[in-house]
């Protein structure tokens, strides 16, 4: 492809207290292409975007556009550029119209009617599906994000950054997306597209940047590259899948959930219906499902945050604990790791030691007589930072100064050196790097091998492919069945995901 | 060249000490100029304020009849405000354990029983509790928020207060003043030091200090109001009871500014007044900040915010400065060293007006 460059990045280099993001990357994205900028959790990608789009500074280097040097200077001024970008996390507000929140958006301040219009022009031209008057708290995350697409569309970008678009859709979800995505680059218009997802950079991009540890380790055609070649790339040595091991012969129940139902408590909560599920001694079961359809609720339910309608709900070796708190199921074997790590899992300020203590001091009998023994408390922390291969400055550092698989390790560490007969994981290896994630599963898979049933409730389908043996799907508050893993495909799960179980139900009735 | 705040990675160890003493520098600083503008020489000024009312013993033991009230109010507001637990209103609570525990006294007013003077501070605490329970029950139940419940209560207990010595506690023989009955020996606490106003209850504050480090730093319920203070949703995560927590926090600084109450009127004053504190529950809030909500540091800013009103005094009858000047200087204090904190987790960096775009490698 010879067409001229578009957007260029000389040398660029960010630093920030502690470490470089970016070190002298140089980034070469074509008019009329699909880029990719491919790399690990931590390799620099966001914050590299964060400079194209004006949010932050470089420290060195220089930017040039259409072969002229510019400074950008805020989103503003990138948006005057012609560069659009859709963040990960969506900037919406519940409350209000899709067309309103378009309108919050713009620089200029066109008359909502006429702005309503333009949505449904640019909308059909590129099938995005969505209504202008509707709230968005009724839209799912897949048509949140067409809301976004449209807001960059409507200032007719020529660039358009996605920065890790389909971690929230459904596999049906991603391939609308692919479509809109070619259409677009048709008509001339170049995307940056940012992910650490192999499959769909191979599928969708014309050529890929490879970033690791803040810099620029190789440059590849992804169409012509298999997966492994981009992965070894990326992650700078071979990845190794997680010995599976024998599926165990599940044994007993040990937690049985049975017509589970909750009102959700907050505004646009998801209401939990009639959900019912077994998880047995040596078996590891999964919940897919795309984030906001009832995880949060089912987790704090799990958890004992919010308290099940009956006390037999959930059971947990026979013993209804629907209305007992955490601390109590926790004595009765259960091990649970939260979805956000830092903030409730752990408490950023606090050190490892006590962060150990914090779920851990009951079945490690680090208190007597209402005062803590300290010295229990950090061997306990060394062990797992021991056992677990934690990076940090000891049992002393603060949680939030390790990096986000460091932590995540460190708190499986926690719940699963406690030894749970019960272990409910949220979102095990989310936003965690290849080398840590293969750590955890394996650690999970490890676990299984012990006896222990494990509820595994996560938004990676893969992943969930890798280690359960049994897989459910949740969907606007209701569980389907558990089928086995073995005997189900990505594109039925997928097809739950987006709703298709309900439907199909109610034909059978009908 | 600008000067531009920078976030740290973590917050320096250095500055949490660090900052009380550049608060009280900048407070010395200012208070000199403030002098000054007052037409008072600076260093004439700053003595009499700050050295000649600690420069006898007499001076000393005064300092500790001030900085009792402030470290036990104090310590008690720290325990909830560890745990995010705003409680403001220690005056209203030391005022309703003065009633409470001083009724003891005027009730059983002929009696030397030793068990009068247990029951009086037993009763105070109480008192303090009680008072402080109405913004636990209204939080807990209603979700009303604790800065105004307890503030406004402040304003109850002074009335009742004034109500009391008017009305049913006033001295029979008091020829109407609107005071109780002097406190007989055996409902007055044993004092220290002869000819000295510091009573036993300067020891017990000490003790206090001790046991609440103890509970912060070695105990399961220490461990929760830190986590609950923290981090909320990770207190939850754990099991750990919010609600339990924001009983117990306002239990116990209600029961502390209580027990300050109590030993106020059964110490230093002696009897029943209309008013029986110069704001020590809300000058606490600053100790307990001025501290760093530890308790160690808080019995040595309740020592430094006593001397305020010593030196306050000090300056009124010497050198006939307004009593404003006491709140100017702990107004000052709490002002700066709210404001220094910002340096715990920024760092100061001076940076050129314009971003430079090539700079030769550090590494």
């Amino acid at each position: 492809m010879t067409a001229e460059s578009l957007l260029t990045l000389s040398q660029v280099t960010k630093r920030f207290p502690g470490c470089i993001a970016n070190d002298h990357v140089d980034l070469d994205v074509k008019a009329g292409e699909i880029h990719a900028l491919l790399g690990e959790n931590g390799a620099g990608k966001s914050t590299l975007m964060k400079i194209v789009y004006g949010v932050l500074k470089p420290d060195e280097g220089e930017i040039f556009w259409q072969g002229k040097p510019v400074q950008i200077e805020s989103p503003a001024a990138a948006r005057r550029l012609g560069i659009g970008m859709v963040f990960q996390h969506f900037s919406l507000f519940d409350s209000l119209t899709v067309a309103e929140n378009i309108a919050l958006g713009l620089d200029s301040n066109p008359p909502l009617n006429r702005l309503a219009e333009e949505i449904r022009t640019i909308a059909s031209r590129y099938s995005l599906a969505i209504d202008p008057d509707r709230h968005v708290h009724s839209l799912s995350v897949g048509e949140r994000q067409r809301v976004e697409i449209v807001r960059c569309l409507l200032q007719d970008p020529k660039l358009l950054i996605m920065d890790e678009p389909t971690s929230v859709l459904t596999p049906q979800e991603a391939d609308g997306l692919f479509e809109t995505l070619r259409e677009l680059v048709a008509e001339g218009c170049s995307v940056l597209y940012i992910s650490h997802k192999l499959e769909e950079i191979r599928a969708l991009c014309h050529r890929a940047t490879i970033l690791r540890g803040g810099k620029v380790v190789g440059f590849a055609d992804p169409k012509a590259s298999t997966a492994r070649e981009l992965a070894a790339l990326m992650i700078g040595s071979e990845v190794g899948a997680s010995r599976r091991g024998a599926a165990g012969n599940a044994g007993e129940p040990v937690l049985e959930i049975t017509g589970l139902s909750f009102p959700g408590d907050q505004p646009f909560g998801i209401d939990l219906h009639d959900l019912s599920l077994t998880v047995r001694a040596g078996e590891i079961v999964g919940v897919a499902g795309v984030a906001g359809n009832g995880q949060a609720e089912f987790l704090d339910v799990l958890n004992g945050e919010a308290l099940c309608l009956t006390a037999d709900a959930i059971r947990i070796n026979g013993v209804g604990v629907g209305w007992t708190g955490p601390r109590q199921r926790r004595m009765l074997g259960m091990g649970f790791v939260p979805e956000e790590r830092l903030g409730q899992g752990a408490v950023p300020e606090m050190s490892l030691s006590e962060n150990a203590l914090l779920s851990s001091y009951q079945q490690k009998g680090m208190v007597s007589g209402g005062m803590i023994s300290l010295g229990k408390a950090i061997s306990f922390a060394r062990d797992i930072i021991r056992t677990y291969a934690v990076r940090a400055r000891g049992d002393m550092a603060e949680a939030r100064s390790l990096s986000g698989g460091n932590l995540q390790k460190f708190i499986m560490g926690r719940e699963i050196m406690q030894d749970p007969k019960l272990l409910i994981v949220a979102a095990p290896t989310w936003g965690v790097d290849a080398g840590a994630a293969t750590a955890i599963r394996q650690a999970l898979i490890d676990l299984r091998g012990r006896g222990a049933a494990i509820l595994v409730i996560s938004q990676d389908l893969d992943e969930l492919f890798e280690i359960t043996d049994r897989i459910a799907v949740i969907h606007h508050g209701r569980l389907s069945s558990a089928r086995p893993t073995s005997e189900t495909t990505i594109e039925e799960i997928g097809l739950l995901m987006g709703g298709a179980d309900a439907a199909a139900e109610t034909a059978d009735v009908a | 060249m600008l000067l531009k705040l920078e976030p740290r990675g973590e917050r320096s160890k250095v500055m949490i000490y660090a900052t009380p003493f550049i608060a009280i520098a900048l407070t010395l600083f200012f208070g000199a100029g403030l002098f000054a503008l007052m037409g008072h020489a600076p260093q004439t000024a700053l003595y009499t304020f700050f050295i000649k009312p600690v420069s006898d013993v007499y001076g000393m033991s005064e300092l500790l009849v001030k900085a009792t009230p402030l470290i036990l109010c104090a310590v008690g507001l720290a325990i909830g405000f560890r745990a995010n637990v705003w409680n403001i209103g220690a005056e209203g609570q030391l005022i309703a354990g003065a009633i409470a525990g001083g009724g003891m006294a005027l009730l059983f007013h002929d009696s030397q029983g030793l068990w009068l003077l247990p029951l009086m501070i037993v009763t105070g605490i109480a008192g303090g509790m009680a008072w402080a329970a109405i913004p636990a029950f209204l939080k807990t139940r209603f979700n009303a928020n604790e800065i105004l419940t307890s503030l406004m209560l402040t304003y109850v207990a002074t009335l009742l207060l004034s109500y009391l010595v008017n009305g049913p506690y006033r001295d029979p023989d008091g020829f109407n003043f609107p005071e109780s009955r002097i406190f007989h020996d055996a409902a007055t606490l044993p004092i220290l030091f002869e000819g000295s106003r510091v009573s036993i209850s300067a020891i017990i504050a000490l003790f206090v200090v001790l046991a609440a480090w103890m509970l912060l730093s070695r105990s399961l319920i220490g461990f929760q109001i830190r986590v609950i203070g923290m981090t909320p949703s990770a207190g939850s995560f754990a099991g750990f009871s919010a609600k339990g927590i924001i009983w117990f926090t306002l239990l116990v600084s209600g029961g502390l500014a209580g027990l300050a109450g109590i030993s106020e009127v059964a110490g230093p004053i002696g009897q029943l007044l209309p008013v029986i504190s110069p704001g020590y529950g809300f000058t606490a809030i600053i100790v307990a900040f001025l501290g760093r909500l530890h308790p160690v540091g808080i019995l040595f800013a309740g020592l430094l915010m006593a001397l305020s009103y010593i030196g306050g005094e000090a300056v009124q009858i010497d050198m006939g400065m307004p009593l404003a000047v006491t709140g100017v200087f702990q107004g000052m204090l709490l002002f700066f060293l709210l404001s220094a904190d910002v340096l715990i987790r920024y760092r100061i960096r001076r940076v050129a007006a314009r971003p430079v775009t090539v700079k030769a490698r550090a590494e």
